[in-house]
């Protein structure tokens, strides 16, 4: 007589979204072959759909330049001739949907158009750049995870339940100025201090001999980390806070195991889950911070690249970055939802960012 | 109206007895037919309710007992037409629910109202109780100043205090709460109460004073109601007749102390028996 | 819970920050009246600071700090704009995915979805280079790009709320659907969303001044304070980074103001952050006149008082268990039932301070310190079952065995053996396969045996049974209590039974302690339990609302009694 099912629970409000959801009863012991086949399937999609939008967004970036398109990329001072060439080059003298075939065309080919200034082909500057901007990103991602996490939880364990009100204002109060600080500003600051000061690490990138170049990401990776270590390990304070007050905990405590069980074993993974959804939008975050913090060390990366492009109008290579940038975005995404499913496997269901 | 009043002087007891009597010209307040719902698409579409077929007469309440995934709350939202059925149909009185389309459906809503579980959720923390009425009596421009004669009228029947009017949810107690949550569903003078575990979230005291009081109004005002819970004892309280709810189906459905009393069905039986304090234990 | 009762008292993260926004703001108000020529005029060109110029000269001979004080206006314009764009559309666009059909609204917030893992910067760069570099380009690239990330909280915020009854029952009365958004759900997620905007605004600001900062942003001859920092970033390479304190500060102050604003906004909020500690838990005044020990009882507690802060909320509860027996404690909400278990198994929540004359079990003293591991084997506890008791990221198996490795100290292979027989010995269908999955994967009757099996695992002297069942199905219920008396009749176990239910703590129980308001106002054996035989009013008033099912009455008589009533019968 026992039913399997506890969808509703009398004397309790229902399940959140009961009002929705399929109530699956005794199937749900019947589980698909792996949650990792289904998770990588819909995520391919997933990628494949963000491909083709930035292909659309990164089209459309030139469809959509007000007024005459040929003649604000010639230029102010270009005479008729200029503008027709550039006109010719851009396919702009025939209908829209014929550039958009052609245009996604040369992409699937590999071809991205050639640089309006530097006449070189676009993928081959991008080629040049993406390592820089994927260091410090990638980098930066790593690092922010290490760092924030212990400290948020540590933080969050030692001020549970009103301990400690000391250490929660002042972590809250260095956290909260440091958040303040933009990244370039931060930058500038520790140039500062440790290049021109010091001199303890060099300022510009000499070349990129390997002597120097793993010391020059130095100051790039530590002004871009500062702020996001400081928003996530606010969040990990936070949530650390959430998860320690459930019931769950109770009952590890009603078990009486140690401190280092229930804190390592139990909250943790709870912990992780939450924040790293949360910070999965941070850490993508991160890659606009990447972006302009290569202006102020003059790294000739991506981030540099698109903004140079911007301002000398050269449009085949902001399109071209748009969709390298983005497709580094998703791949990051991926990569911490995966990370997430090592951790959780019931996050690989497919259910939204909730925070 | 006029039929309910002349019923409402009648013991419950009397009106279950006359339940088998009724002809077909006093209709049944609402009428539901082969009622199936199902969640989901394709080969992952789950059945939870299994073509339901029931009647409840005008000024008499039905309870719906039933465990978790019995189908208890979707049967409540099908009533109210908030889940549309894969298939058959709910008349409230004699009107197809899932047939009427636009200003017509509004309208049809407002005839089947729901008293909600949750004495805590149910009025929004930023309204006043009046507004909340209000809203019940005119959707649109929700003026207290308008209707106030009809709310301290509501509030009155409920056994609350004039001046609640101007009170906030958080200065009234769950058991208040749920009155006023009762009024509101009865404003309208709907043709049918649905009240799905209304007293659920309270302490047994509250619990007894919810149930005099809905006891009182079916009285006074030969209310037509479902009442559903999960609670075997309230349900036998308030009920002029009950219909037992397993997976989506009613396997039993009489009247009130012919069903407890001798129960026809295993699951009833089982049911019955699994309540502490009595023989089966 | 009143949304009133929670004031801005106490806060100094908020009045701070409000007060050096007021500042800011008082400059973007004044500055550009009075100092716009001054900060125009050209003088000799990199100046140290002197004072004349207290920041110095830049580039073109301007003062730095006029210059820095004067861009205030532009800067916190083009921010509240930016910001103003993403919060008006982000709301309309999170609140509106919630009025939509379950179809459409899925297909929405996938694309939000898609569009919040984007990078905003990015986003605001390819709208940037469509409309050209310049100070109203980025406010609106800023601006869009922002909405995404804002309606996706929204939506979070709206989803909460539209599950609440009144927006449900706002729907079966007929209110349209813009109504429904205004009067129900914006109202409700008002706090939040101004936290949110706080926030906003500190990052729209950082966004904006950074495009600037690389030139894409404000051009020649305005300029905010991004431009400004990058004007001074070549003479900080050059060894002069005086240009640059200015505008710096004035942006990390205007940020940190609204982060400030935006903490304390929350924290006000958050009634999790407003409670304070009263005290820490311990022992308050036990040197009292040692009570005689009760030797038939293996639980003894006397006068046991339970206060948050200076109120008490268990009001000196004396009650023994025998080894063996089944108490049963009942009472309604608020009758300190709860806590005073809790505090038999020394696990009372934070805040609340405790003192007794005796408590212990069997030749336990509670009243000090006691091992874990002690503790273990002398207590434990089955909870209501919500769905929440065991860790939803852990496998059940790991969790269960945890309690044998921990205090038993055996190998992970052995103790997974053992738990497997103790699963079986509470009837739990195949064992070996629930140890493998998650606690979401089985029913409330499930987990609560498993919480049993677990809770027998340390063997110990007594168990707490908090509403065990209270969650559960009448007939669940049934097999659960069956369950619990086996134990108690094979191995002996004294139980601890606490239920609101009447009809449960009669069918189980031996004794039952009835509770009011943090007093014990009877105790009686459980086959007394009737109307007719309770000796206290309020157990008979108790016993007496309760519906029966078998005897329906036409009213329940309410509960004619009063706490004057419960003092003068513990006094007299």
């Amino acid at each position: 007589m026992t039913s399997p099912d506890a969808t509703e629970i009398p004397g309790l409000p229902p399940p959140a979204s009961a009002g929705d959801r399929p109530t699956t009863g005794p199937r749900r012991l019947r589980q698909p072959s792996s949650p990792w086949l289904g998770f990588a399937l819909r995520r391919l999609t997933g990628l494949v759909t963000i491909f083709l939008a930035l292909l659309v967004v990164s089209f459309l970036i030139v469809q959509l330049i007000p007024g005459d398109p040929a003649a604000g990329i010639a230029g102010a001072n270009a005479d008729p001739a200029d503008i027709a060439r550039v006109r010719h080059e851009l396919r702009l003298d025939r209908p829209v949907w014929e550039r958009f075939v052609d245009y996604v065309g040369d992409v699937f080919s590999g071809h991205l158009g050639t640089s309006f200034k530097y006449r070189q082909p676009v993928e081959t500057i991008i080629f040049n750049r993406l390592p820089f901007t994927a260091t410090i990103a990638l980098a930066g991602i790593v690092i922010v995870l290490l760092v924030s996490i212990p400290l948020g939880m540590i933080v969050g364990v030692l001020t549970r339940g009103g301990r400690r009100t000391w250490l929660d204002t002042t972590f809250g109060v260095v956290t909260g100025f440091l958040d303040a600080v933009p990244g370039y500003i931060m930058a500038s600051f520790l140039v500062v201090t440790f290049a021109v000061g010091i001199g303890a690490v060099p300022l510009y990138p000499p070349a990129y001999t390997p002597r120097f170049a793993a010391q020059s990401f130095v100051l790039p990776i530590a002004s871009i980390v500062i702020g996001p270590i400081c928003t996530v390990s606010r969040v990990v304070r936070r949530e650390t806070a959430v998860v320690l007050d459930n019931d769950y905990m109770r009952t590890a405590h009603g078990w009486r195991l140690p401190a280092h069980k229930r804190y390592v074993k139990w909250a943790l993974p709870n912990l992780l889950t939450t924040t790293l959804t949360l910070s999965g939008l941070i850490l993508t975050g991160m890659i606009g911070g990447a972006i302009i913090i290569e202006s102020v060390f003059a790294l000739p990366g991506l981030g540099s690249g698109i903004i140079k492009a911007i301002l000398d109008r050269d449009y085949p290579v902001i399109q071209g970055m748009v969709i390298v940038i983005g497709m580094i975005a998703a791949i990051v995404n991926l990569l911490v939802d995966v990370l997430l499913g090592l951790i959780d496997q019931r996050t690989l269901g497919g259910s939204h960012v909730s925070a | 109206m006029a039929e309910a009043e002349q019923t409402a002087a009648q013991t419950p007891a009397q009106k279950a007895a006359q339940t088998a009597s009724r002809t077909a010209a006093q209709t049944a307040a609402v009428q539901v037919r082969d009622l199936e719902v199902s969640y989901g698409w394709g080969r992952r579409a789950t059945r939870i309710l299994h073509g339901i077929t029931m009647d409840v007469t005008r000024g008499h309440t039905v309870g719906i007992v039933g465990e978790s995934g019995s189908g208890k709350s979707t049967l409540a939202k099908t009533l109210t037409g908030t889940i549309r059925p894969t298939n058959g149909n709910v008349r409230i009185a004699g009107l197809d629910v899932f047939a009427t389309r636009g200003t017509d459906r509004t309208g049809m809503r407002r005839r089947v109202q729901m008293i909600p579980q949750d004495p805590y959720s149910s009025l929004n923390p930023r309204r006043t109780i009046g507004e909340a009425l209000a809203e019940a009596v005119d959707p649109r421009h929700a003026k207290v100043k308008k209707h106030q004669d009809e709310i301290v009228h509501w509030l009155e029947t409920v056994r609350m205090p004039a001046d609640t009017i101007h009170q906030y949810p958080h200065e009234c107690s769950g058991g208040q709460r749920q009155r006023i949550a009762i009024a509101r569903g009865l404003i309208l003078r709907p043709e049918v109460v649905i009240a799905d575990e209304i007293t659920s979230a309270l302490d047994v005291s509250v619990q007894a004073e919810i149930l005099n009081l809905i006891a009182g109004l079916r009285r006074e005002l030969g209310l037509t109601m479902v009442f559903i819970s999960h609670n075997l004892a309230v349900v036998r309280h308030v009920s002029d007749e009950v219909a037992v709810l397993y997976r989506g189906d009613i396997v039993e459905h009489g009247a009130t102390a012919d069903l407890y009393e001798r129960p026809r069905h295993a699951y009833t039986r089982a049911l019955l028996d699994a309540v502490p304090g009595t023989a089966g234990t | 819970m009143s949304p009133r009762s929670r004031r801005h008292h106490g806060n100094p993260g908020l009045v701070l920050g409000l007060a050096l926004l007021g500042i800011v703001v008082l400059i973007a108000v004044l500055a550009p009246v009075f100092f716009t020529g001054e900060a125009d005029a050209l003088g000799s060109r990199f100046a140290q600071p002197s004072s004349g110029h207290p920041l110095g000269t830049d580039a073109a001979g301007h003062d730095v700090l006029l210059r820095g004080l004067v861009a205030t206006r532009l800067t916190l314009v083009m921010t509240v704009g930016a910001t103003a764009i993403a919060v008006a559309l982000g709301i309309l666009l999170g609140t509106g995915v919630w009025l939509m059909g379950p179809r459409a609204r899925e297909v929405c917030l996938r694309v939000i979805d898609a569009m919040v893992a984007f990078p905003g910067l990015l986003l605001a760069l390819v709208v940037a280079a469509v409309l050209g570099a310049g100070g109203s380009s980025v406010v609106i690239a800023i601006g869009v790009a922002g909405i995404p990330y804002f309606a996706r909280l929204t939506a979070n915020l709206a989803a909460k709320v539209s599950q609440r009854e009144y927006v449900r029952t706002a729907r079966l009365l007929g209110v349209s659907h813009p109504r429904i958004a205004i009067r129900h759900m914006l109202p409700n997620m008002a706090e939040p969303l101004l936290v949110l905007s706080a926030s906003t605004f500190a990052s729209t600001l950082t966004a904006l001044s950074a495009l600037s900062f690389v030139g894409i942003g404000v051009q020649s001859p305005s300029y905010d304070w991004g431009k400004l920092l990058s004007e001074a970033l070549p003479s900080l390479l050059a060894g002069r980074p005086f240009q640059m304190v200015g505008p710096a500060a004035l942006v990390i102050v205007t940020g940190l103001a609204a982060i400030l604003i935006g903490d304390g906004l929350a924290a006000a909020a958050n009634p999790r952050t407003a409670r304070r500690a009263a005290g820490r838990r311990g022992a308050r005044d036990t040197e009292r006149d040692t009570p005689v020990p009760r030797d038939e009882y293996l639980v003894d507690v006397q006068d046991l008082w339970i206060h948050s802060g200076d109120k008490p909320l268990v009001k000196g509860v004396s009650f023994g268990i025998r080894p063996g027996e089944i108490v049963g404690v009942v009472g309604e909400s608020g009758s300190g039932k709860t806590l005073t278990a809790m505090s038999l198994a020394r696990l009372l929540p934070d805040g609340l301070t405790l003192s007794s004359s005796r408590m212990a079990i069997g030749d336990l003293d509670l009243r000090w310190p006691v091992p874990p591991g002690l503790m273990a084997e002398t207590v434990s506890l089955v909870y209501q079952d919500p769905g929440s008791t065991f860790n939803p990221a852990l496998a059940l198996g790991t969790q269960l065995t945890e309690v044998l490795r921990t205090h038993k100290h055996i190998g992970a292979r052995a103790a997974r053996r053992r738990m497997v027989e103790a699963l079986q010995a509470v009837h739990l269908t195949h064992p070996e396969r629930r140890m493998k999955q998650y606690p979401h994967e089985l029913s409330g009757g499930m987990r609560q045996r498993a919480m049993i099996a677990t809770a027998l695992a340390t063997e110990p002297r007594l168990i707490i049974a908090d509403e065990p069942t209270t969650a559960l199905d009448v007939t669940v219920q049934a097999e659960i209590l069956r369950e619990l008396e086996r134990v108690n009749d094979r191995l002996g176990t004294s139980i601890m039974f606490i239920s609101h239910d009447i009809g449960v703590v009669r069918a189980l129980c031996h004794r039952v302690v009835v509770m009011y308001r943090g007093e014990v106002v009877e105790e009686i054996d459980a086959a007394d339990l009737t109307v007719e035989s309770a000796r206290h009013p309020y157990t008979r008033a108790l016993l007496a609302a309760t519906p029966d099912i078998d005897r329906p009455v036409e009213t329940l008589p309410g509960m004619a009694w009063t706490p004057e009533a419960a003092k003068e019968h513990s006094h007299g």
